[in-house]
This record gives structure tokens, sequence and C-alpha cells, in this order.
């Protein structure tokens, strides 16, 4: 591998950063500009949405089973196995349904993204667009970004409610507690600021899936093998960036919402 | 016979003063990663007017081209395209000027996940205020004009190198535009291929008196394309009548070392007493 300069290094993340700034602020400035693209909108919204749907439904039922069958010991230790309900509701909607369905989609279409944009840069498609006197930021990228912000946000929805049916399987079939007493619970501890939180929080996510992944396959360079490494960063990128901004996120939500 | 075309009086250098000239490079640099490429050519592509570049791989051809849309910035110079500075216009800006100026790419460059018809519409489908019907009739008019109609519900993976690239140039062509830009259009391909797509160029140059920068390594093309015209009534490209060589828009300009070191019609060419030149043309 080859090895670069500190400077070098420095002087290629300050770009990156700079690139990927400008791109994600060109997908926002493109809403307000024409063309739209509709029909591609829509498309990208089925292929990230429906798409995603099997992986989303899985993630969350599993997820909140196991949050529910890990819980349950420590519960009973203290003899709390009633608040069961209230424990994989909160854990779901505000933290566990936004991230794992971020990381999950992140996984699937952040990475289709970057090889599907890397391979139309390889091979001049691209340069070819922008001759043809179409702007690929507007084409391209506009596109996706408003399909993933807003496809995450009913994904996230979806996930959140297959978790509390997982916890709720595991509560009634291997925990044996009454089904009405765990929905009841479940329903009753969600607060607005929980919602908004974990409604929030796919908004970002989706924003940075989407931005990572195009920034990732429209900068990529080096033929296949090129396209190829860009995949791998997108993913790594886009995983990272989701858990960081969630981090932050969460505590500037908390001290809005005056969470001690 | 049908005439054989002539846009002499427009041919550079010879050209009189007043000649329109489409593209114009002024002393254009550009370097990548420190290493300069091209190093302060300066040319001119007169109306209706085809000029063949020649240079050995990495002497910044297709950069030319890519310069003139736009594409690539200079590090320096001046780069016209008709009559617009292409190095001081905006993102935006370029893309009205580039609806005026068709380009083939070198590996065609086709959408792959679009079929042929929608390929060589897409132009007019982005330009949005033309009826399906009459998007329909130019498509396969510009097909019929590359010899692929049959094609049009296919997509590209299923073409052929040398069908790929006439689809291109039927991309290029359909809305009829002032400047067209070749990328190698006959690199990687079979010498009938290479005639065919060559007839094509010949044809849209002495049919459509299209002004056109080709860049090719195939110096054979530019020297049939400097001793041929095409034929309307027979509708093929036939060879000068003796006596008339040198009476088509076509010029010459050889690269070597980010430098031109050559810019002129093919009578010129062969009387150059440059020994690179020389050894190149052999």
């Amino acid at each position: 591998m080859e090895l670069i300069s500190p400077t070098e290094f420095a002087k290629e993340t300050v770009k990156t950063v700079e690139d990927y700034s400008l791109l994600a602020g060109q997908s926002i400035a493109n809403l307000f500009r024409h063309p739209r693209y509709f029909a591609d909108t829509l498309q990208q919204a089925d292929l990230i949405g429906v798409g995603s749907l099997p992986i989303v439904v899985l993630t969350g039922f599993f997820t909140g089973a196991v949050l529910a069958l890990n819980s349950s010991t420590t519960l009973q230790r203290f003899g709390s196995l009633s608040l069961l309900g209230q424990l994989v509701s909160v854990g779901m909607v505000r933290e566990l349904g936004p991230v794992l369905t971020g990381l999950m989609v992140a996984g699937r279409n952040s990475s289709g993204m970057a090889s599907e944009l890397g391979s139309m840069v390889v091979t001049e498609q691209i340069d070819a667009m922008r001759a043809l006197g179409t702007d690929p930021a507007k084409k391209l990228i506009t596109p996706r970004v408003i399909s993933t912000v807003f496809m995450l946000f009913f994904l996230t929805i979806i996930s959140d409610l297959l978790g509390m049916v997982g916890g709720g399987a595991v509560a009634r079939f291997l925990l044996g507690i009454n089904s009405h007493q765990y929905w009841s619970t479940a329903w009753q501890i969600l607060t607005f600021q929980d919602v908004f939180m974990g409604l929030v929080k796919p908004l970002l996510f989706g924003f940075i899936i989407s931005t990572v992944g195009c920034y990732y396959g429209i900068s990529a360079r080096g033929g296949t093998q090129g396209v190829g490494r860009a995949t791998t960063q997108a993913v790594v990128a886009s995983s990272v960036f989701i858990l960081l901004v969630d981090f932050f996120a969460t505590k500037l939500l908390m001290a809005i919402f005056g969470y001690q | 016979m049908a005439a054989p075309p002539t846009e002499i009086a427009q041919r550079v250098p010879s050209a009189p003063e007043t000649a329109a000239n489409v593209i114009v490079f002024q002393d254009v640099s550009i370097a990548f990663e420190d290493k300069p490429v091209l190093d302060g050519i300066s040319f001119r592509l007169a109306k209706g007017e085809t000029k063949a570049i020649f240079g050995v791989a990495g002497s910044g051809k297709s950069t030319i081209l890519k310069m003139a849309l736009g594409l690539l910035k200079p590090d320096s110079g001046q780069i016209y395209v008709l009559d617009n500075d292409v190095t001081q216009m905006s993102e935006d800006a370029l893309f009205e000027l580039r609806r005026r100026v068709g380009i083939v790419f070198q590996e065609s460059a086709l959408f792959d996940s679009l079929t042929v018809r929608e390929n060589v519409a897409f132009r007019l489908l982005e330009e949005g205020h033309v009826s399906d019907d009459e998007v329909e009739k130019r498509v396969r008019e510009a097909l019929s004009f590359v010899e692929l109609e049959n094609t049009i519900d296919k997509f590209p993976a299923e073409l052929s190198g040398g069908m790929r690239r006439r689809v291109a140039i039927a991309r290029a062509i359909i809305t009829q535009p002032e400047i067209l830009l070749y990328d190698s259009p006959t690199g990687g391909l079979d010498p009938v291929t290479s005639t065919t797509i060559i007839q094509l160029i010949v044809k849209q140059r002495d049919v459509y008196k299209t002004s056109s920068l080709l860049v090719t390594h195939r110096l054979q093309d530019a020297f049939i394309m400097a001793t041929h015209y095409f034929d309307r009534q027979a509708n093929e490209m036939r060879p000068l009548p003796p006596g008339m060589r040198g009476e088509v828009p076509m010029a010459f300009l050889i690269l070597r070392d980010g430098k031109v070191i050559f810019d002129g019609d093919a009578h010129e060419l062969a009387q150059s007493k440059d020994e690179y030149i020389r050894e190149y043309i052999s």
C-alpha cells in the first residue's frame, strides 16, 4: 500500500469534506431549481423504499424480540417484568428503530448508489450526461436524496411497529406476559418527545445515506477497482456518520426537551 | 455524379480572416497532477470544417474535446465555442451551450440502463417540450441515418462495439448540433466497421455541413475523409475525382509534447519536411 505524508492526508481529508459539503448543499439547493425529475424520484422511492422493506421488517421484528428477551432476565430480577412493553417501545422508537433501519438501508442503498454512479463515472456516462446538457446533480443526486429521506421516515415507522410486535411475541409466547398488559404499557409510556426524537433521526440518516452514497459514487476513479472501493467506503462512511450524528442528535434533542 | 462538397474558402489556416470560426483555442495549457499535458496550444476550427487531431496516447487529444465542452477547465488560456468563452462560463450557462454541440465518446458512453430509443431521445426528452410523436419520428430519423433502426428497443449491452458507436453518433446528431466532437470513433473497431463510421462522419460533414473535431489514432481514417466526399444520390462515400484532392473542408492538427506541431490540410501535411511528421505519416 502506498504511504502518504500527513500533510497530503490532511489536504485530502479537507478536500473530501469540502467536496462532500458542496454536493450535500447542492442537493438541497436543487430542490428549488428546475427541472425537477418526478419520475426519477418515484423510481428511486420504489427501489429504496419498497426494495428495503423485507430487510427492515426482519430487522425491526427480531431487534424488538431480542430486546425483550435480553431485558426480561434483568426485569425479572427486580420483579418488574410488567415494564417490558415500556422498555421495548421506548428503546425501539427512540433509538433502535431509527439507527438499525438507517444502518440496514445504508448497507443496501448507500452501496447501491455508490456502485451505480461510480460505474456511470468510469464509463463516461456522467460526462455524456453533462455533454448532453443535463445536470447530473439534478437528475441523479437530488431524486435519490428526496427518495431516501422520505422513504426512510416511513421505513423507520414500520421498523418501530414491527419491533414492538416482535417484543410482544416474545412477551406473550416465551415469557407468558398478558398481551393487553404489554401493549397498553408500550403505548402509554410513549410521549410526544420520544416519537419526535425517533422521527427526526431518519430524516437526518436518510440525508446522510444518500449524499454519502452519491458522493463516493460520483468521486469514483480507477475503473472497476475504484467502483468497488467507492462502494465499500460509502457503506463504512455512512454507517459511521449515522452513529456519530445519532449521538449528537440525541444529545441535542434531549437538551431541547429537557431530559436529565 | 453529385457535386463534391466545397467549403474550401473557410478552411484554416489558408482561410480568409473573415471566415467564421466555431471553436478557437488561444494559448491553452492544462496539467494533471503537476504533469503538463497541453502547453500553450492555439488553433481554430472554421465553420463547416472537420479537423482531425493526432498525437500519441496521453498527448491530450481527448482533453481538447472535453475542454471545448467545458467538461474540463484549462489552467490558462481562452477557449471560444460559438463565440462563448467557455473558460469563464458557469456550469448552468455551459449546459445551454452544450445543447448546441454533440459529442461521440471514445467508448460510446451510452446509458446502459436505457434502451437505444431512450438513449437517442435523451436530449429531446430532457428539453421536455417535444411531443412523443415528434420524439419518435426524430429518433427513427437519427437511427435511420446510422442504419440501425432495427435496434430501437435493444439495450446497449445487446449491441456490438461498432453498433454502439453508431448509436452514439445518432444520439449526438438528433438535435442537429452546430458542432460535433468525435473522440476516437473508430478506436478498437475492425476495418469494415471503421469505414462505416467514417462514412457516417463524412456524410454528416458533407450533407449537414457540421463543423467537427475528430480525435483519432488512425491516420488512414483522416486521409479517407480528406480524399472522399459523400454522394447524396448514391447514398455512399466516393473518392474525389482526380485533381480535386484537398477539395473537402478537412484539416489536420498534430500534437507533440503538449504543443501543436502541425495545423494544416492534407496537401500541406504531405509536403511537411518535419522529421517527426514524416515518420508519423509514413
